[in-house]
């Protein structure tokens, strides 16, 4: 498993300054395919801005990305073929309030893929089966709630056959007693061998799903290692802090 | 900071697939297209005044206008120049806008109340009002007042109202006040009131905030400032025998009125319809801003044994003179633009006196650049002055 | 049954409608009340009784009434009065069948314009007949386009959600059609100096905020662009136009539009009023439209990016729709204002509704009248305007209830 030819995702020393204020300082990881990889850290660390420089949601100013092969620069070209392969789970859904649920996930397909409208919509009923929503396809995202609607956001991910998926924070937002219909879905994900980097503070869920986990702090990665390694033994003072204070 | 963000690395992409560059190239296309519908129109504008010969230049200002104008504030000839007459033309917005936003802010603030009154009949009247006055072009009803005034008798058979206001077809005759000859003597104490109420006031401000208390030092100022102005009033009065100031009440004579200020027709069918329009959307910005007041300030404030009056001014009217203040300063250059309509009831403005410096010097673009950079600069100011109150607005609520 | 007496027993009980103390907590409940009261009642009833006077004992209306089509389309010549009545036909086919399949609003539309078609023809036979008399009278045209409204509305009913899409793609070519109708083309023309009246305001007003739909929408984008070029331009149009009087527009485009073409290209004073109000429009829609822009969350651009839509796409799918549907309320205010507005052409010299008005009041066979026939024409011609801003802004308070009623 340590051919570098299987890293789906190369970040080497990636550096992002919003004004003066250094946000990321540094990152490297790479990660290879199939794998899930679970990104923690205190508010404000950057871990958020990291994840959205892997798909240009935010342009990082020094170092190299390159997903699945293609580097990210300002090649127009580039960046959509990266979109094209990356999807991402939004803290708040993000989903189209004007457009039902079918048509949410219909979009991409249709407009990016230039999918035929009936094929998009056979396979946008088959996620949303797989979600379990499929009987409020018909349906306005405001009439969903929050555990269900964020379902509709993976489903929509899910109907561009994304090689990776991208969630940032995907249960913060919801009320508890929906975390769990979410992380659910999040777990069949990854036992189907989606290579998956999530931004999230459920720590069972990373014990149980990640492959690894990585602690960052102010801008840089302090501390990575599989989920046992990490909770266990972990080496900085600053994770223990985090930890301490998480768990 | 030793951490700014480095140059950008280099990388080889063709340039037509560059974010970078195309961003740069479509500016640079919109640029070339912009400039070039532009400069097509100017260059065929220039031809066709030049074969016109009449090609653009301000010399016109500083000839004589040659023709005359109703009124004016400040003394005017046909002999001074069309630069003069323009500064007529401004004075005359600025005069009819200042009257109309006093005027309009007053009706506007009681219509606002009314439509919110617990008095059913007042209540209902005020929206009947409202809904037939914000639905009828202004500029009609402009034409209404001024047919209206045209329909006043000869000065001899005035309508008096209460013997203060005369209607007659020369406009409307007021009562208005009027300096005595010992006006003089007086303004010393308008300035003693003046720089006492501000000293009141800061010596208040000091004493709270020192204390760390709230509490309220504008009325009292206000009442300071109003006492001493009224005592040297009565004492210059009673002192010299004669009033500093006085109310000027007109009288008819043989032929015309002494006394008062008269408007002319074309004037108070301007200022009519200016003020009752505006006073409208004044009157809907007011209610929206007393109704956006939480529900719950009004409540406490009952709870606390305010009477209604005094939750109205103490509790609710300073929290939404905050969300009122910025649609009415927009409601006021309304006004103030509108006011170019006095075009159509023959009161010489800004616009009007443009006008007739157009037809006669043929000065097309001049003309109209001057009239509206004159508007621009007054919404200009105002919206600048609009962004840093809020700002300071916002300032004040962290 | 238990829960539902419970329930009527804990609802208050019901104030009895008990006038005097009705009068009492509406009108009378203090002394400055009563004094409010009692000074507006008087008022009132000298306002009305007065008003009632004077439009029973006036003789004034003749005027308007004999002007009744000038009124309607100003000197557009007879023999081609067949054009606006299509016209009229097309806008009341496509009304009802849009009443038909939306219901709500639009019925309530499809309702009022019916309506207005029976009081127009009840007005037209009580008017002196036409000189020379038109091949259709206008009261059977009239009749004919209530009874083709109600037979849309019927159509629309049956057909329903099917017809939704056709409706749409028809109020959007209704606008060039009416134009192309009314112009004329091929053999005769009607040009365009000749229209006038409540045709030309409501053309004024119409094509305002048509033609400036797509000019406003770019402005909108072009101001809360990344590039600054383009928002620097954007910035300064919008606040030029939006810092100056509707007035200097006018003027400008009447005296400087023809100094800007060649001298080949003739543009009568119609069409230089609907550029210097479209142009005019655009700025204030424009920021309408940012308005709605601004309140669409960030994330739904990152979404629509995220998932690999470019920018045109991502502004045509999904922020332009959600903007532009907050905005409707705020649009159909501007399509107020500017239907008012547009009575400014007057000043120019237009023959618009209040031109028309105008006309009346100086035409030499009212010299007689006692205080000329201003008070009755006018009177007419701001009912004329009253009735459609007012139709116009409670549906537009309608739709924002509804549109409240959706976002819940």
């Amino acid at each position: 498993m340590s051919d570098s030819s299987e890293d789906i995702i190369v970040c080497e020393n990636v550096s992002k300054w919003f004004g003066d204020f250094r946000a990321l300082h540094d990152v490297s990881i790479r990660v290879k395919k199939g794998e899930v990889v679970v990104v923690c850290g205190p508010s404000g660390s950057g871990k958020s801005t990291f994840i959205r420089t892997i798909n240009r949601l935010e342009e990082h100013q020094q170092g190299r990305i390159i997903v699945d092969g293609i580097e990210m620069s300002n090649d127009i070209r580039n960046i959509d073929a990266i979109r094209r392969e990356v999807g991402m789970v939004f803290q708040q859904f993000n989903l189209f309030p004007h457009l039902t649920v079918l048509q949410n996930v219909t979009l991409a397909p249709v407009w990016v893929r230039k999918k035929t409208r009936k094929e998009s919509e056979q396979r946008a009923l088959e996620l949303l089966e797989r979600v379990g929503i499929v009987e409020q396809a018909l349906k306005f995202p405001g009439q969903l709630s929050g555990g269900q609607q964020q379902r509709v956001a993976i489903a929509r991910v899910l109907a561009m056959d994304p090689r990776i998926i991208l969630f940032d924070e995907p249960t913060s937002a919801l009320d508890p007693e929906m975390v769990k219909e979410v992380l659910d879905v999040m777990k069949t994900l990854a036992s189907e061998g989606i290579t998956m980097i999530c931004v999230t503070h459920e720590m069972g869920f990373a014990r149980e799903v990640a492959d690894r986990v990585v602690f960052m702090d102010r801008g840089q990665i302090v501390e990575e290692g599989t989920p046992e390694h990490f909770f266990t033994n972990p080496r900085h003072e600053r994770t223990k802090l985090f930890l301490s204070q998480i768990l | 900071m030793a951490t700014a963000a480095p140059p950008v690395q280099k990388t080889t992409i063709p340039f037509w697939r560059d974010t970078r560059i195309l961003a740069i190239l479509f500016q640079v296309l919109f640029v070339v297209l912009v400039v070039g519908v532009l400069w097509f129109f100017y260059t065929t504008m220039m031809a066709g005044l030049r074969q016109a010969n009449l090609l653009p230049s301000f010399a016109f200002l500083s000839q004589p206008a040659s023709f005359s104008i109703g009124e004016s504030v400040i003394a005017y000839d046909p002999s001074n120049t069309y630069g003069y007459a323009l500064l007529i033309g401004v004075l005359n917005t600025i005069r009819v806008a200042i009257a109309g936003v006093i005027l309009a802010t007053i009706i506007g603030i009681i219509l606002g109340i009314s439509r919110l009154s617990e008095n059913w009949l007042l209540r209902n009247v005020a929206t009947v009002y409202v809904e037939i006055v914000r639905n009828v072009p202004l500029l009609l009803q402009l034409f209404m007042w001024l047919a209206l005034t045209q329909t006043f008798p000869r000065q001899q058979d005035s309508i008096s109202i209460f013997g203060l206001i005369y209607l007659h077809n020369r406009g409307v005759t007021m009562a208005w006040p009027e300096t005595g000859s010992d006006f003089g003597a007086w303004v010393p104490w308008l300035w003693l009131g003046l720089l006492a109420g501000i000293a009141f006031y800061v010596v208040r401000r000091i004493q709270f905030a020192r204390r760390d208390r709230p509490g309220v030092a504008m009325p009292q100022a206000f009442l300071l400032a109003g006492a001493i102005v009224t005592i040297g009033y009565l004492f210059v009065g009673l002192t010299n025998g004669e009033w500093p100031l006085s109310l000027s009440i007109p009288e008819l004579q043989r032929f015309n009125f002494v006394g008062g200020i008269g408007l002319t027709p074309g004037f108070a069918a301007l200022l009519a319809g200016l003020v009752i329009y505006t006073s409208v959307f004044i009157g809907e910005i007011v209610r929206s801003g007393i109704q956006a007041v939480n529900k719950g300030q009004r409540e406490a404030a009952r709870a606390l044994g305010l009477t209604p009056g005094q939750t109205l001014r103490l509790v609710i009217f300073p929290q939404a003179l905050r969300i009122m203040i910025p649609p009415m300063t927009s409601q006021y250059l309304n006004l103030t633009k509108n006011s170019s309509l006095a075009v159509a009831v023959g009161y010489p403005d800004l616009f009007s006196i443009a006008g007739t410096t157009l037809n006669q010097t043929g000065q097309t673009v001049p003309v109209i650049m001057m009239v509206m950079a004159a508007y621009l600069t007054v919404s200009l100011v105002t919206s600048l002055f609009m962004n840093w109150y809020n700002k300071r607005i916002q300032l004040v609520e962290r | 049954m238990a829960t539902e007496v419970s329930q009527s027993q804990t609802r208050a009980p019901q104030p009895g409608i008990d006038v005097p103390g009705w009068l009492r907590k509406n009108l009378f409940s203090t002394w400055y009340n009563s004094l409010i009261s009692i000074v507006l009642l008087v008022i009132v009833f000298q306002v009305v009784t007065g008003f009632f006077q004077w439009a029973f004992t006036t003789e004034g209306w003749i005027a308007a009434a004999s002007n009744g089509r000038l009124i309607l389309v100003g000197r557009y010549p007879a023999a081609e009065l067949w054009r606006p009545q299509l016209a009229l036909a097309l806008v009341g086919l496509l009304l009802g069948l849009s009443g038909g399949v939306w219901r709500g609003i639009a019925q309530a539309l499809t309702i009022g314009f019916a309506g207005m078609m029976l009081v127009l023809t009840a007005l037209w036979t009580q008017l002196p007949p036409a000189n020379p008399p038109a091949p259709l009278t206008t009261e059977l045209v009239l009749v004919g386009i209530a009874v083709l409204v109600g037979g849309a509305y019927a159509a629309g009913r049956a057909g329903g959600e099917r017809l939704r899409w056709p409706i749409i793609a028809g109020w959007f070519l209704a606008y060039p059609t009416i134009i192309l109708i009314l112009q004329g083309f091929g053999g005769t023309t009607v040009p365009t100096n000749l229209w006038g009246g409540l045709m030309l305001t409501m053309l004024l007003a119409v094509s305002g905020i048509v033609l400036s739909f797509p000019l406003g929408v770019l402005l909108a984008l072009g101001r809360r662009s990344n590039l600054p070029v383009v928002k620097f331009f954007c910035v300064v149009y919008i606040e030029l136009i939006r810092g100056v009087p509707l007035i200097t527009v006018l003027f400008m485009a009447q005296l400087m539009l023809p100094l800007f073409l060649p001298s080949e290209v003739r543009i009568d004073a119609v069409v230089r009023a609907v550029v210097a109000v479209t142009l005019f429009s655009a700025a204030y829609l424009a920021e309408n439209v940012r308005g709605g822009l601004q309140s669409i969350p960030k994330g739904q651009v990152e979404a629509a990016r995220a998932l690999g839509l470019n920018v045109v796409k991502t502004t045509l799918l999904i922020t332009l729709p959600q903007a532009l549907k907050a905005v409707i309320p705020v649009l159909v205010g501007q399509f107020i204002s500017l239907f008012k507005d547009t009575s400014l052409v007057a000043i120019i010299g237009l023959l618009d509704l209040l031109g028309v008005a105008r006309a009346i009041n100086t035409q030499p066979e009212w010299l007689g009248f006692p205080g000329g026939v201003w008070r009755e024409t006018f009177f007419v011609v701001a009912v004329i305007y009253w009735i459609f801003s007012f139709t116009m802004s409670r549906s537009s308070r309608q739709i924002e209830a509804n549109l409240n009623r959706g976002a819940r």
